[in-house]
């Protein structure tokens, strides 16, 4: 198979370079690595050679293919290799290729390594055989083409098979090996997870979404004092304790359903000797990658130590170590909690029980017996008023109080009184004694919204002193007038000249604001009276007396002062927006010739505009078309301040003067707006009313202020019947000046509900 | 990352991963059926992907080439993949015969198998760790021992800062790498650029959204940008085919085709 071209025609560039550097691979064929072989078909001298072909076409043919064996090999994956190792390649294939193709005798085997060269060399893409291939048939092989091309795609297959194999054996392995060492590093992780979880000095549980309780660690079983197996497959659900924290099992519904990752409370548990145990409780949601969630954990700390001390304190300081009633603390407490958010028109009721000669007891009968007496007669009340739901307290000595909540009347307040007095009515036994005690009760029943705590209480104590006064062993209802004139009595007159100067009185604003859209138009002036022993007092329990004894004029004078300075310095700082000023001006200050001449001076050196100001009279003020009053309350329009008629609809007003007073607005009396929550009374009717009023003011150009409004709900009826403005707790109560302050600063939010 | 340091990565086979990825496109078996399904789908949007990887590869030949002869006898193959076919240690020593690689990649199969595959190269060493956590990169022993020695280093980022995203400042992982580089250091980096064919870049990206190593393209001025502190080596930043191609013809009729984009740096 003698079938060299003639020497020397071959491209030296392409193969004569290559030399003897062409010694690549690891192949064990030695003659194939004859560094001509590749390029000359047939060499002299080479002991297989086989019978010469000299024919010229065979051996252009076989440049032509090796030019193009050099391009099939230098396309595609080949740029990936370095030129000078693809060179050789292209060699040693082409070489092999001849060989099979023309030496005798016939080698099929080259032409399967030369496959196999190229898959060595990652020539693995099915293209590079196809075209290959064809290749080689477009030589002219003697009838050996289809074996030869057989022989060749089988040994490229094979070579493909076998590194196939070899390299998924490899990144098999890899994985594996892989997956080893993570399976390592994931079991120390999960030894260090399982040590801090097992060692930690906090209880911890992992339960599932399904309140299925899957692991706790030791510090939760000393907790529980129960062992893994008491506590693994109960449900979360099991541990509810009547003591929980109102809110804990919403917050945990919400947490498993995945509206919240964590909660805190502080929380009871039983142990599994029954005992409660009590824990700052942690639960956390975790989800999955997907945000779905799938388990919770719970931190569990005990605090019963901590939480038992304070419950000790608690008790201490809230209950009367004699009888165990609630003290004055705890009275305190429960009544100003009414105060916070009263629902409009809840009404409340207040028994101050004083025993009658309890200090003879103690006196003769000596402290022991005394207390005796104390802790039964707290006994009877509890016995008796408990179960009505009311509240009893020792306010101290033999003080009692009975506190009704949502009281429905003064009716059961009044019940509730003949109560105390019924359980007291029999001999009370102590030792040898029969000790037959009566008591006092002063009764006051009143709606939340109309007084205070502190008010409440003096009142229903000064109601009290009344029914001992009357004769002991009786009840006796609240009364305003009695009420007022019992506080004069008793402290306000005498101490009120030197309270001016003490400076005893300070001044609240109540806002006034617009029912339109909820804004703070004005503020109402409240002075108020620090009293050194009855705490503070309100207007209305001492502005009267001071009209009578005429302390009216230094105080209505202090009142405006104050109160325009105050206004003045709300309107350097916040300038339009400040509020109206509105001052309830006497019916002593409107008749005083003075008058006008305070106003001037007042309003000059406070530098007030006067249409910032708002005085406020009571329909008694001008009684007649010739009053003396009505001159100067022009007088006072002239400076440019204005007047309006408050309270109105409360005295007997002749309808007719109202055109002829000077006045620009009408302030509804707040007894029209209670009495629509009053059940004894129509409601219809009570809107009808104030409907008309509204009207009334209007027909007559006035602003129209509703007093007393508690809701939103009636505040919005007031608004669709055309009134302007409104005041009352809805609204806001009255306030220290720096809260108006912020209230004005924040005028864009709408009114606190 | 917000993987603590002592809590094992995973290796989840039944994602497609980038090293195996490539490896498919490069004709190799080092891969899983997932891996496989994932190239197939990407070569049926973007039939020239397996074309542009050889293209990458053949650029990471000629630059190893070109740094050692250049004198650099020390190489730092961040992302390395899986280097069964043209591996750096074996193309550098072609010209350095003494050359050092560590090579680096966070994938653990990857590691595992470049492990096995080196574990006879005393000159060779494998490290898994994460171009993200480049402190902790730098800091492992073997990258410190490489570095330690005062001898230039090239650092090879070659197709991998386009698994960073933006939220991972590839910019300052650079620059945090070239400040621990010693003098006469170089960078070899390439990169997948939307410059190209900005029609493919959407949905290429999409297809890597899924995986572990979600991709970003970025263009040449970003890429540029990427070479803050180094003096490009001539001409620059190019399409990779246009890079010291290995004769004129190499380049081919359409180097933007190969979208990729690549340049090498000497450390200023």
């Amino acid at each position: 198979m003698s079938t060299a071209p003639p020497e020397g025609t071959v491209p030296p560039e392409r193969h004569g370079r290559t030399g003897g550097r062409d010694r690549t691979g690891g192949h064990d064929s030695t003659d194939l690595h004859h560094p001509t072989l590749p390029t000359h078909p047939s060499h002299p001298g080479h002991p297989h050679q086989g019978r010469p072909d000299t024919r010229p076409d065979r051996y252009e043919s076989a440049t032509r293919f090796h030019e193009e064996w050099a391009r099939l090999l230098q396309a595609g994956h080949g740029v990936a290799i370095h030129p000078g190792i693809l060179r050789r390649l292209v060699s040693r294939t082409a070489g092999l290729l001849h060989r099979a193709q023309l030496e005798q005798p016939f080698r099929p085997d080259f032409a399967a390594e030369a496959g196999a060269l190229l898959v060595d060399a990652r020539f693995t893409d099915p293209a590079v055989l196809a075209r290959a291939v064809e290749l080689l048939q477009i030589q002219p092989l003697d009838g050996r083409g289809p074996a030869l091309c057989g022989a060749f795609a089988a040994g490229w297959a094979a070579a493909l098979r076998e590194r196939t194999l070899r390299e998924q054996e490899a990144i098999r392995l890899a994985a594996d090996t892989a997956r080893q060492e993570m399976e390592k590093a994931l079991r120390a992780s999960e030894a260090r997870f399982r040590a801090l979880f097992e060692s930690a000095a906090i209880g911890i549980g992992l339960g599932d979404v399904d309140g299925n309780i899957l692991a706790v660690n030791r510090a939760l079983q000393e907790l529980f004092g129960a062992r893994p197996e008491d506590l693994q497959g109960r449900r979360v659900g099991d541990l509810v304790h009547p003591e929980d924290t109102p809110g804990v099992w919403e917050a945990y519904e919400e947490l498993i359903s995945g509206k919240r990752d964590y909660f805190q409370f502080d929380k009871p548990y039983y142990r599994h000797d029954g005992e409660v145990v009590w824990t700052h409780l942690t639960v956390s949601l975790i989800r999955d990658d997907d945000g779905k969630p799938v388990y919770q954990v719970a931190m569990l700390e005990d605090i019963s130590d901590r939480y038992r001390l304070q419950e000790r304190l608690r008790h201490q300081a809230t209950h009367d170590p004699l009888t165990g009633l609630p003290n004055r603390v705890a009275f305190f407490e429960r009544l100003e909690k009414l105060f916070e958010e009263p629902e409009p028109g809840a009404r409340f009721g207040l028994c101050y029980v004083d025993l009658d000669g309890f200090k003879v007891v103690n006196d003769s009968l000596g402290h022991d017996t005394g207390d005796q007496l104390l802790a039964a007669v707290a006994g009877r009340l509890e016995a008796a008023l408990t179960p009505l739901g009311h509240l009893v307290a020792r306010l101290g000595g033999d003080e009692f109080v009975v506190l009704l909540e949502n009281c429905r009347g003064e009716q059961e307040a009044v019940a509730a009184a003949k109560t105390v007095l019924a359980a007291l009515a029999k001999p009370v036994l102590i030792g040898d004694h029969r000790l037959a005690v009566g008591a006092s009760v002063g009764v006051l029943e009143r709606r939340v919204a109309t007084t205070t705590p502190g008010a409440a209480v003096r009142a229903a104590d000064l109601t009290l002193y009344r029914a001992k006064e009357a004769g002991r062993g009786r009840w006796t209802l609240f009364d305003p007038t009695e009420n007022a004139r019992a506080v004069s009595r008793y402290t306000v007159s005498v101490r009120m000249p030197v309270a001016l100067d003490r400076g005893e009185f300070f001044i609240d604003y109540q806002p006034l604001c617009s029912l339109a859209d909820g804004s703070l138009v004005a503020v109402e002036a409240l002075v108020r009276w620090r009293h050194p022993e009855l705490g503070v007092l309100g207007p209305e329990e001492f502005i009267g007396i001071a009209e009578e004894t005429g302390l009216i004029m230094p105080l209505g004078r202090w009142v405006l002062e104050q109160a325009c300075t105050q206004a003045a310095a709300w309107v350097r700082e916040f300038g339009d927006a400040a509020p109206q000023l509105n001052v309830n001006l006497a019916v002593r200050q409107a008749r005083s010739a003075g008058l006008v001449g305070d106003l001037e001076r007042i309003l000059r050196s406070t530098g007030l505009s006067p249409d910032k100001l708002q005085l406020e009279i009571t329909e008694s003020t001008v009684v007649g078309p010739e009053d003396e009053a009505l001159k100067s309350l022009h007088a006072v329009v002239d400076l440019g301040v204005s007047l309006a008629v408050d309270d109105f609809g409360t005295g007997w007003s002749n309808l007719a003067y109202l055109r002829d007073l000077p006045v620009s607005g009408l302030k509804i009396a707040g007894s029209f707006v209670g009495d629509l929550h009053d059940p004894g009374k129509d409601t219809h009717l009570g809107w009808r009313i104030i409907s008309g009023l509204v009207s009334l003011a209007h027909s007559l150009g006035l602003t129209v202020t509703a007093e007393g409004v508690e809701n939103g709900a009636d505040a919005d009826r007031l608004r669709l019947m055309g009134c302007d403005w409104a005041q009352g707790w809805h609204f806001g109560r009255p306030a220290r000046p720096a809260d108006i302050a912020r209230r004005i600063a924040g005028s864009k939010l709408p009114p606190r509900p | 990352m917000g993987r603590p340091n002592w809590v094992p990565a995973g290796t989840d086979l039944d994602k497609p991963n980038a090293a195996r990825v490539y490896d498919y496109y490069l004709g190799g078996s080092h891969n899983f059926e997932a891996d496989r399904e994932m190239a197939r789908r990407a070569i049926e949007l973007w039939p020239d992907l397996p074309a542009i990887m050889r293209s990458n590869r053949a650029f990471l030949r000629r630059a190893v080439q070109h740094v050692a002869e250049a004198g650099i006898s020390r190489f730092l193959d961040i992302g390395s993949g899986i280097p069964t076919f043209g591996a750096v240690h074996e193309m550098a020593r072609g010209i350095r015969p003494e050359a050092r690689v560590v090579y680096v990649d966070r994938d653990p199969v990857a590691v595992a198998h470049s492990r096995l595959l080196l574990a006879d190269d005393l000159l060779s060493e494998v490290v898994e760790a994460d171009l993200r956590s480049v402190e902790d990169l730098l800091a492992r022993p073997e990258v410190a021992e490489l570095l330690a020695a005062g001898e230039p280093v090239a650092v090879l980022l070659v197709a991998v800062l386009h698994f960073i995203t933006d939220d991972d400042e590839p910019a300052r992982l650079v620059s945090t790498l070239r400040d621990a580089l010693p003098p006469g250091s170089a960078l070899v980096l390439s990169h997948a650029s939307m410059e190209g064919r900005p029609d493919q870049a959407g949905p290429h990206q999409d297809l890597y959204r899924r995986t572990p190593t979600p991709l970003t393209m970025r263009g040449r001025d970003r890429i540029v940008e990427l070479f803050d502190g180094f003096d490009l080596v001539e001409p620059g930043v190019v399409y990779l085919p246009e890079w010291h191609p290995d004769n004129p013809e190499g380049i081919g009729p359409h180097p933007e085709r190969m979208s990729g984009m690549a340049g090498v740096g000497f450390l200023r």
